[in-house]
């Protein structure tokens, strides 16, 4: 009897693991099968997956206006936006990419990615020799979106440049100069230092300087430095892992952090910085001067985060000096986020006709003003309505563009880029000087690209 | 009787293949379930730590085998030793010092107290284990922060606020792993101590022996069985604990609390570095190997 309600339970328990198996795979054929039986009327998805960066959201504004245009251009076709929280998005985005069930059709891709993602195989090269509107973009940065085979991998939706937000009110109150014109880190270094001394409950100077930071530590802070001394981060297929540039570089860092003239820590080095230093440090004038990108405005605009009109007013933003003023005088980075197609995805086809609607005329246009954004597009670029933007940089940016550089399009580029952040808070931290930051930058680049490619100058 | 013998030995063993064979039906579907997510996950892990697995480049449509290049580099590493060292510093401390400790204290102070006591006090102690780790970052976080309740009662007392998690961050972690670890080597000690025959301590004391002695020399190695098992429980908790760590520092500043977990997830999912990320786990379980049967040979006791 017993045996019999042994054998009994066991059966029944046995066939329950059996049908659940089961029943989750006729439940997902049988929804694959409707779909490709209803043929033309089924529902085809495009999945569109972008960064959440702040709970302002522009990109999710923009993209949401373009999924109700395309869905009523294309009926039986739904758009299936998918957010993905800024600080994860590096990470999340190659996941997701790397499968087929998940692979989104359309997704926002940073430009110095597009190298290592079309070489993985996880962007669909695009077929723009056919697309009219593709001669608008600006031809400088169409290299940048250039990948494996030479095809092109992303048309880009946003470029940007860096420099030097300075408080004009702080500034007067300090004795300083307005407007501010920094020939050298020098001017820099010692406008700090006057602002320490005399407005001591003021954060002088303010820099991306952690990992949590990621790609803005990267660009924002080191390479802004870098690309102002005479050393580069790659020359000649080489990564140039230990040279004076890159020693000055952190020694200014250095210079910030250990004679107090930072912000704390703990305030600069979580992923929250850039949420706090655009929210609230800035808006409630807290900080002197910001080394940081045009974008800031998107901000502060009307719809943004934190509506504050004034902000120019109150901000100048100003180009940032070489080291000691050497030719040019200034410098800058650009970048920039394209729109591309995930190769393993379903609807590539689809997801491309996307793209092209979300980065017409009309939609960048859109966009740029609403983010605070450079257009990529040229046609953009000389419109009225865009150039007069009140509360924006555009017509500054655009002197801005003439000192600029990009980044190595190199397909070890990302991993270097994470040695740096991760150089950059040793020195801010104060765990390493920065001749020791730098030397075991040297050995872990050397470790991830090989002997052959990194050198020292 | 000859011919029984064989006959009954028979059935015998008829009745036992049979019992057997049913055993080994029921265990099937819990040996082919450990089978495809254990030891095939595990295989797996060992093989590609030994190629150059990535999550983007030209390595990630084409992984290869690469040898022990994994290993070599990963000893030439010196945010490796760094990570290695914390981890070490972060078990010792938070798990076999700390939780063990108080465990054990909290354990021994409630031993044949009343009820209502050890109730009360079992379930507070109880409520740091059963939050989830994250909440437990969460909680450690109001408390550290720059703006948390540890600086607002500090400045209450008009001291100067201290910002915990950047001045002390190990010290921090260690913490919070000990307010959350506590009770699981309460519960492990409570029980433990109440095996102990009363008789035993009693014979103790009208021999005269204090109430010291009689914990080192009666209660402990009576118990000592479960110190190991419990030493060894919270040795490979903690060696894996990811999720308190990186919710409240990060790893950060610097590599300060970076230990084998968030290194590993550093390694494999933000430089994208998949298989060298493997490698690290391995070590990780090596970690937790080597730990087990040091604490099993020093305090000579076999499970």
């Amino acid at each position: 009897m017993t045996g019999t309600k042994k054998w009994l339970a066991g059966t029944i328990a046995a066939l329950t693991v059996l049908t659940a198996a089961c029943s989750g795979n006729t439940g997902t054929s049988d929804s694959a099968g409707n779909q490709a039986n209803a043929g033309g009327q089924a529902t085809k998805t495009v999945k569109v997956a972008y960064g959440k960066w702040n709970e302002t959201d522009n990109w999710g504004k923009w993209l949401a206006d373009v999924k109700v245009e395309f869905e009523a251009a294309n009926p039986g076709v739904k758009v299936e936006l998918q957010p993905i929280e800024g600080s994860q998005y590096a990470t999340k985005i190659p996941l997701l990419m790397m499968d087929g069930k998940t692979s989104p059709e359309v997704l926002a891709e940073d430009s110095f990615m597009i190298n290592a993602d079309s070489e993985a195989g996880y962007l669909e090269p695009l077929d723009v020799a056919s697309w009219s509107d593709w001669s608008n973009f600006n031809d400088g940065i169409k290299a940048a979106v250039t990948g494996k085979g030479d095809s092109i991998y992303g048309v880009p939706f946003s470029t940007d440049v860096r420099g030097l937000y300075y408080n004009k009110e702080l500034f007067k109150q300090a004795g300083l100069p307005v407007p501010w014109e920094p020939k050298s880190w020098d001017d820099i270094l010692s406008a700090s230092r006057i602002i320490k001394e005399k407005l001591p409950d003021i954060i002088p100077f303010w820099m991306n300087s952690g990992k949590a930071g990621q790609e803005a530590t990267t660009m924002q802070t080191l390479e802004m430095l870098l690309y102002g001394t005479d050393n580069t981060l790659y020359e000649d297929g080489k990564w140039v892992t230990q040279s004076p540039g890159m020693l000055s570089s952190l020694q200014f860092i250095n210079s910030i952090y250990s004679e107090g003239m930072g912000p704390k820590l703990s305030q600069v080095l979580t992923s929250q910085a850039g949420q706090v230093l655009e929210t609230d440090l800035m808006p409630n004038q807290k900080v002197a001067i910001v080394l940081n990108g045009n974008w800031l405005t998107g901000n502060w605009a009307e719809n943004g985060g934190k509506p504050w009109p004034e902000a120019l007013d109150v901000y100048g933003f100003v180009k940032m000096p070489t080291q000691n003023g050497q030719e040019p005088g200034f410098t800058s980075m650009s970048g920039g986020w394209t729109l591309s197609v995930g190769a393993k995805s379903k609807e590539k086809e689809l997801g491309f006709q996307f793209i092209q609607m979300a980065t017409n005329k009309v939609n960048n246009k859109k966009f740029a003003i609403l983010d605070g954004a450079l257009t990529p597009r040229t046609d953009v670029a000389s419109d009225e309505e865009y150039t007069g933007q009140p509360g924006t940089l555009y017509g500054v940016a655009a002197e801005f563009i003439t000192y600029t550089h990009v980044r190595p399009s190199n397909s070890e580029y990302p991993g270097v880029s994470t040695q740096i952040q991760e150089m950059v808070e040793k020195v801010a931290s104060g765990s390493l000087s920065p001749e020791d930051a730098m030397k075991e930058y040297a050995k872990n680049v050397e470790r991830t690209v090989g002997a052959e490619k990194v050198t020292a100058k | 009787m000859e011919a029984i013998n064989p006959r009954g030995s028979g059935v015998k063993r008829k009745r036992g293949s049979g019992e057997q064979w049913r055993a080994a039906m029921f265990l099937t579907p819990s040996w082919l379930l450990l089978l495809l997510f254990f030891f095939v996950p595990a295989l797996l892990t060992f093989y590609l730590a030994f190629t150059n697995m990535s999550l983007t480049g030209a390595a990630a449509a084409q992984t290869e085998f690469i040898g022990f290049k994994n290993f070599t580099n990963m000893f030439q590493d010196a945010t490796f030793r760094t990570s290695v060292f914390n981890t070490i510093l972060f078990l010792l401390f938070s798990a076999v010092i700390g939780q063990q400790v108080m465990g054990f204290l909290i354990a021994f102070l409630m031993n044949g107290r009343n009820r209502t006591f050890r109730s009360v006090i079992g379930s507070i102690v109880i409520a740091g284990w059963v939050a989830p780790e994250v909440v437990c970052a969460f909680v450690w976080f109001a408390f550290l922060n720059d703006s948390g309740t540890a600086n607002a009662m500090i400045e209450s007392i008009g001291l100067k606020p201290i910002t915990w998690l950047y001045t002390f961050p190990m010290v921090s972690v260690i913490f919070a792993n000990i307010w959350h670890g506590t009770a699981f080597s309460m519960l492990v000690f409570q029980a433990a101590l109440g095996d102990v025959p009363r008789e035993v301590e009693e014979a103790a004391m009208i021999d005269g022996a204090s109430a010291w002695q009689r914990l080192i020399r009666i209660t402990i190695p009576m118990i000592i069985g479960s110190v190991v098992t419990n030493m060894v429980l919270v040795t490979l908790q903690t060696l894996g604990s990811f999720t308190l760590i990186y919710a409240l520092t990060g790893g950060g500043p610097g590599n300060a609390t970076e230990t084998l977990p968030i290194y590993m997830y550093h390694q494999a999912f933000v430089n994208y570095q998949l298989g060298y990320g493997t490698a690290i786990s391995l070590m990780l379980l090596l970690i937790g190997i080597i730990a087990s049967l040091l604490y099993m040979k020093l305090l000579k006791v076999k499970l």
